[in-house]
């Protein structure tokens, strides 16, 4: 195996993380609010759901989504009804997957962030003509931003960094679903210590700058429970 | 006029309320702490929806569930200070102020940034972070903040209660210059008795989330059948002005309707409006004028009622001034009442040792 293919590997792991993110950003953000605001039964129940990726063997998450997407699953039948296909072993079934995988990693730091800041400062918006939405992205996302960009790093970090996921839903074909984890992998399998150092340092050092610069950013605080900038002061 | 018929449960109480106040000035809802104040501005801002409430401001309806309406707070006409400054602390003090200001249509806009800046007196602050002011310095900007949207009310909760006497002192002013802008309604919750008497022009008396008394503030602090605070604070409030002065003596008189003070000139022009607040404990009664007193506030009065006050050696008296116009309350001992027989339509004179004037 050549540099080449593990560039290529490096690249594919970065457009997935960046895709995940991005999606996971647009999606996990009006989740965390209403989780924030919710006084529903089921928000337990649903706060449950989002964190089991923390506790669960990525190989169990994997093998459902298999299940769930293969030609007999549910979503299955659905992506082949639209004329989508089958999205397992595609790069499409990885973003999935890895959406579901990384998403305690993103909801949970924007929805503390999100409690942090207190119904307080949006009735101050209210009361200056502000509107939901208004209040939303002028007051509570600018507060929440520590928490957001929090997110954004962790779930970026995460991504790069899946493994089981990847190799129960995409199994490891080059340029679709082979990431720097899978590549790794092949590199052992193959005795080829030297080109497996070589990623595994990769990944290393980027897990290291990447958890620095989260801590960098909020000095005494845990990783997933960030405080808003806007939490109230004593 | 101002109207609200709210009633909303909570948890130690049931704010129930219909009130009435009146469109100018400062009115105060005055009570202990947990009485239903707080909520009960909640609900004329928006910020809580009282089932089958309505509010109505100038005879626009904000709220009538009755029909359906309930206009969300930020379509209100309404300026919120909360008790905390609760600025905006991603964004800096001009932004702050400005917040609001900018979301108006342009004709909606009766004031200018420049003028809330001025009167609150915040100037050197606007490009100061919002997070790197003083107690009194946030709470000057939150009141910026909330005159730049124009409010046909003014909703302050309690605003100078965390702060300490000096910083008081310093915005108590700005608060009272405010009562005396044009088109403009404040309502004004506190449990200081002090503040009320300096601010307030109607008073609505709060207990156990009921209005048990309202009305203008020289009548309803003198009333003796109302939970006001007692002992020390006992007193009543005057609205006068500058009478005369007496400028080799450094004196001036103020004049309040059926009464005169001589007190220390305070550097006001005759015809200045005065606000001064009378303690009973410095007023005492005398069957005849006393002419080799050094107590120079001698004022004619009638005794109107007697009541309890809360140590058993003493008694409250309410006086009423010649021509009914101002009550005054004096606290003698039950002794001297007795001695001088006190009652109702008894004419004495209250000898006042010194009035407060608020400004």
């Amino acid at each position: 195996m050549s540099w080449g293919d593990d560039a290529q590997a490096v690249l594919l792991t970065l457009k997935l993380a960046f895709v995940v993110t991005a999606l996971l950003l647009a999606l996990g953000t009006p989740l965390a609010w209403w989780l924030a605001h919710t006084h529903s039964r089921w928000k337990a129940p649903l706060s449950a759901l989002v964190a089991l990726p923390l506790v669960l063997p990525p190989t169990v998450l994997g093998f459902y989504l298999l299940m769930l997407m293969g030609p007999h699953g549910i979503v299955g039948r659905a992506t082949q009804a639209l004329g989508i296909g089958l999205l397992p072993f595609s790069f499409a079934g990885l973003v999935v997957a890895s959406m579901l995988y990384s998403l305690p990693f993103v909801v949970q730091p924007i929805q503390t962030a999100f409690e942090a800041i207190g119904a307080r400062p949006l009735e101050a918006a209210a009361t200056l003509r502000a509107g939901p939405w208004e209040r939303f992205v002028h007051v509570a996302l600018p507060l929440a931003r520590r928490g957001v960009i929090t997110a954004a790093v962790l779930g970026f970090a995460h991504t790069v960094g899946e493994f089981g996921v990847v190799l129960m839903i995409g199994g490891n074909i080059p340029g679709a679903t082979r990431v720097i984890s899978t590549q790794l992998y092949n590199h052992v399998e193959a005795i080829e210590y030297p080109q497996a150092h070589r990623l595994a340092a990769i990944l290393l050092v980027f897990s290291f700058t990447v958890l620095l610069g989260v801590y960098r950013l909020r000095p005494q605080g845990t990783l997933v429970g960030a405080p808003a900038d806007g939490a109230p002061r004593a | 006029m101002i109207s609200a018929t709210l009633r909303l449960p909570r948890g130690a109480f049931t704010l129930d309320v219909a009130l009435d106040l009146p469109a100018h000035g400062t009115s105060a809802l005055f009570g202990p702490s947990g009485c239903g104040k707080t909520t009960l501005l909640r609900c004329l801002a928006g910020l809580e929806r009282a089932p089958g409430g309505r509010v109505v401001v100038d005879g626009e309806v904000w709220q009538d569930e009755a029909a359906g309406v309930f206009v969300p707070v930020h379509r209100r006409a309404v300026g919120v200070v909360f008790q905390e400054a609760s600025l905006f602390e991603h964004l800096d003090v001009r932004a702050n102020v400005q917040f609001g200001w900018k979301r108006l249509a342009p004709a909606q806009r009766r004031v200018s940034i420049e003028q809330v800046v001025e009167w609150t007196g915040i100037g050197a602050l606007m490009s100061r972070p919002a997070t790197g002011l003083s107690g009194g310095e946030r709470q000057r900007v939150a009141i910026a903040r909330a005159l730049a949207v124009s409010p046909r009310l003014l909703l302050m909760d309690e605003p100078l209660a965390a702060l300490d006497a000096a910083r008081k002192a310093e915005i108590l002013p700005a608060i009272e210059r405010l009562g005396e802008l044009p088109g403009i309604t404040i309502v004004y919750v506190s449990h200081a008795i002090a503040e009320v008497a300096r601010l307030a022009d109607h008073v609505v008396l709060m207990e156990a989330g009921r209005a048990v008394a309202a009305g203008p503030v020289g009548e309803l602090l003198s009333r003796l059948d109302l939970p006001l605070p007692p002992g020390e604070d006992a007193g009543v409030v005057l609205l006068g002005e500058v009478g005369a002065l007496d400028a080799p003596w450094h004196l001036a008189r103020l004049d309040v309707p059926g009464a005169s003070f001589w007190t220390r000139d305070p550097a006001l022009p005759v015809g200045h409006p005065i606000r001064l607040r009378v303690l009973a404990r410095d007023v005492s009664l005398s069957l005849a004028e006393q002419p080799g007193s050094s107590i120079a506030n001698q004022v004619p009065a009638v005794v109107e009622a007697v009541a309890d006050d809360t140590h058993p050696s003493q008694v409250l008296v309410r006086l009423r001034t010649q021509g009914g116009t101002s009550a005054l309350l004096a606290r003698v001992t039950r002794r001297s009442a007795q001695a001088l027989a006190l009652a109702p339509g008894l004419a004495v004179w209250a000898m006042v040792k010194s009035v407060a004037l608020l400004d």
